[in-house]
């Protein structure tokens, strides 16, 4: 039988829980948004040294897990005096995964548009600046809407692994619960709906926006 | 006598070590209509990317009202808004209205008033035809109808010169026509045009003079008539050959 008033008695700690894997998901991937752009406008523009240690550091990013990463900040970084809570880790590591692959959304993007964008607006005037922010960043982050929308969905549920740096997330809450009252199904259960509570938006709104990129376009 | 508009001197230009002109001169005065004509791959449209400042030129130089336009980083902004070009491919920018696109570079780069630039767009929309496009988006738009925006998002910059980079190459027949008759009426006004078409009955028409380059070089330059009834070099009469047709039967 499933115990409703269980379920009743730890709704609280769960929505505390999905109070805090939301605020640091958003947290995370607005920061790994601004990582993601500058590293994309780093490569696009070749600028030297620098594009070296982007590519560097998204090669870093994108093959080591975010678990390893987080346990690295987490128990690595206060063996040489950086110690860091719990919060800051969690957004931190977030944002170091979540950067390089909106790097790679924008950089796709990027590449998509014509050179012939490029020499429009410098024929018309436009210095690089102005080119790059009225001519073709427009164009480009709107190719990239799709997959920037599908990061934004993998990011969120990467916060699952918060719970391993002792984050009191959704997965913390659960595991929790279970240990104390070993109510398994109700606890897991719970996860599940809050989860889908989360993403199930966000994918929604990702579905109609590509829709609306893909067969429509601008002037739709 | 007019002011000289556009002043090249010893212009050269290499690709990978290919020579594309070679030593090239050539002056356009005020209120003249040049026609550029030569075989595909002879340079022409390398000539008119040097003097946007599109393309860096090896030596030589190009001077805008005499002022250089190569190498001057700096202002090259500011001397291509004295150089307005429209490209073959429609090159609209897909983010922006109709509206958006004639706006864009006054507003941003020339920074005029948003109320006196929209006064102005809409009164060149309506002389070529587009008055109701004014809020279109490019992808609803024909092909014709692109080019023609794109010519008066380079006239409302009011450039010194305005060059045409093969603008009708890639439309249909009757687009072709509808673009042609907004050049000639800008021909009219006295605009002064570097142009660079296929189109030889519209060279004809156009043209206060007409130039033929092949292999990097102007190879003869004339008046339109001059040009077309008694071409003096043999490549220029191979050349125009290829516009004649025989009858077969």
């Amino acid at each position: 039988m499933v115990d409703f008033a269980y379920i009743e008695r730890v709704l609280p700690l769960y929505e505390r829980a999905a109070v805090l894997t939301v605020q640091l998901g958003i947290e995370g991937i607005l920061l790994s948004i601004v990582i993601g752009l500058v590293c994309a406008l780093i490569l696009y523009e070749k600028i030297p040294v620098l594009r070296r240690f982007v590519m560097i550091y998204i090669e870093v990013s994108r093959n080591t897990p975010l678990l390893v990463q987080l346990f690295f900040m987490y128990y690595g970084l206060p063996k040489i005096g950086i110690v860091l809570t719990p919060e800051v880790c969690g957004v931190a590591g977030l944002a170091f995964l979540g950067g390089s692959y909106m790097a790679e959304a924008f950089r796709s993007g990027l590449d998509s548009v014509e050179n012939i964008q490029r020499e429009s607006a410098y024929s018309l005037g436009m210095n690089r600046m102005q080119a790059m922010c009225y001519v073709i960043l427009p164009q480009a982050v709107s190719t990239s809407i799709p997959a920037f929308l599908a990061n934004i969905i993998f990011l969120l549920k990467e916060t699952s692994v918060f719970s391993a740096i002792s984050l009191m997330d959704l997965m913390f809450t659960a595991k929790d619960l279970i240990g104390l009252y070993y109510k398994t199904t109700e606890s897991l259960a719970l996860l599940v709906v809050f989860y889908l509570m989360i993403l199930l938006p966000v994918s929604i709104v990702g579905a109609v926006v590509e829709r609306r990129v893909r067969y429509a376009g601008f002037g739709a | 006598m007019a002011d000289t508009v556009l002043e090249i001197r010893n212009l050269v230009k290499k690709f990978d070590g290919h020579i594309i002109l070679n030593d090239l001169d050539m002056n356009v005065q005020e209120g003249e209509v040049v026609v550029i004509l030569g075989p595909s791959g002879c340079g022409k449209s390398t000539l008119l990317r040097c003097i946007n400042g599109l393309e860096e030129i090896q030596s030589g130089s190009v001077r805008i009202q005499g002022k250089e336009i190569s190498g001057t980083k700096e202002n090259a902004g500011l001397l291509r808004q004295k150089v307005g070009m429209v490209f073959q491919s429609y090159d609209l920018f897909p983010h922006l209205s109709v509206l958006g696109n004639i706006m864009l570079s006054p507003v941003k780069v020339q920074k005029r008033k948003k109320d006196e630039v929209k006064e102005e767009a809409l009164e060149l929309l309506k002389k070529v035809g587009l008055a109701d496009k004014a809020d279109s988006y490019p992808r609803q738009l024909s092909g014709g109808q692109k080019q023609r925006v794109a010519i008066v998002r380079a006239l409302i910059l009011h450039p010194e010169i305005l060059l045409f980079d093969e603008v009708t190459a890639a439309l249909d027949p009757e687009m072709v026509r509808e673009v042609l008759d907004v050049i000639l009426s800008l021909a009219k006004q006295g605009k002064t045009m570097l142009i660079v078409t296929h189109e030889m009955q519209f060279a004809k028409a156009v043209a206060d003079r007409i130039v033929f380059i092949d292999e990097g070089k102007i190879m003869e330059e004339g008046t339109a008539k001059e040009f077309f009834e008694h071409p003096q070099t043999e490549r220029a009469k191979k050349f125009l050959h290829v516009f004649s047709f025989e009858d077969v039967r």
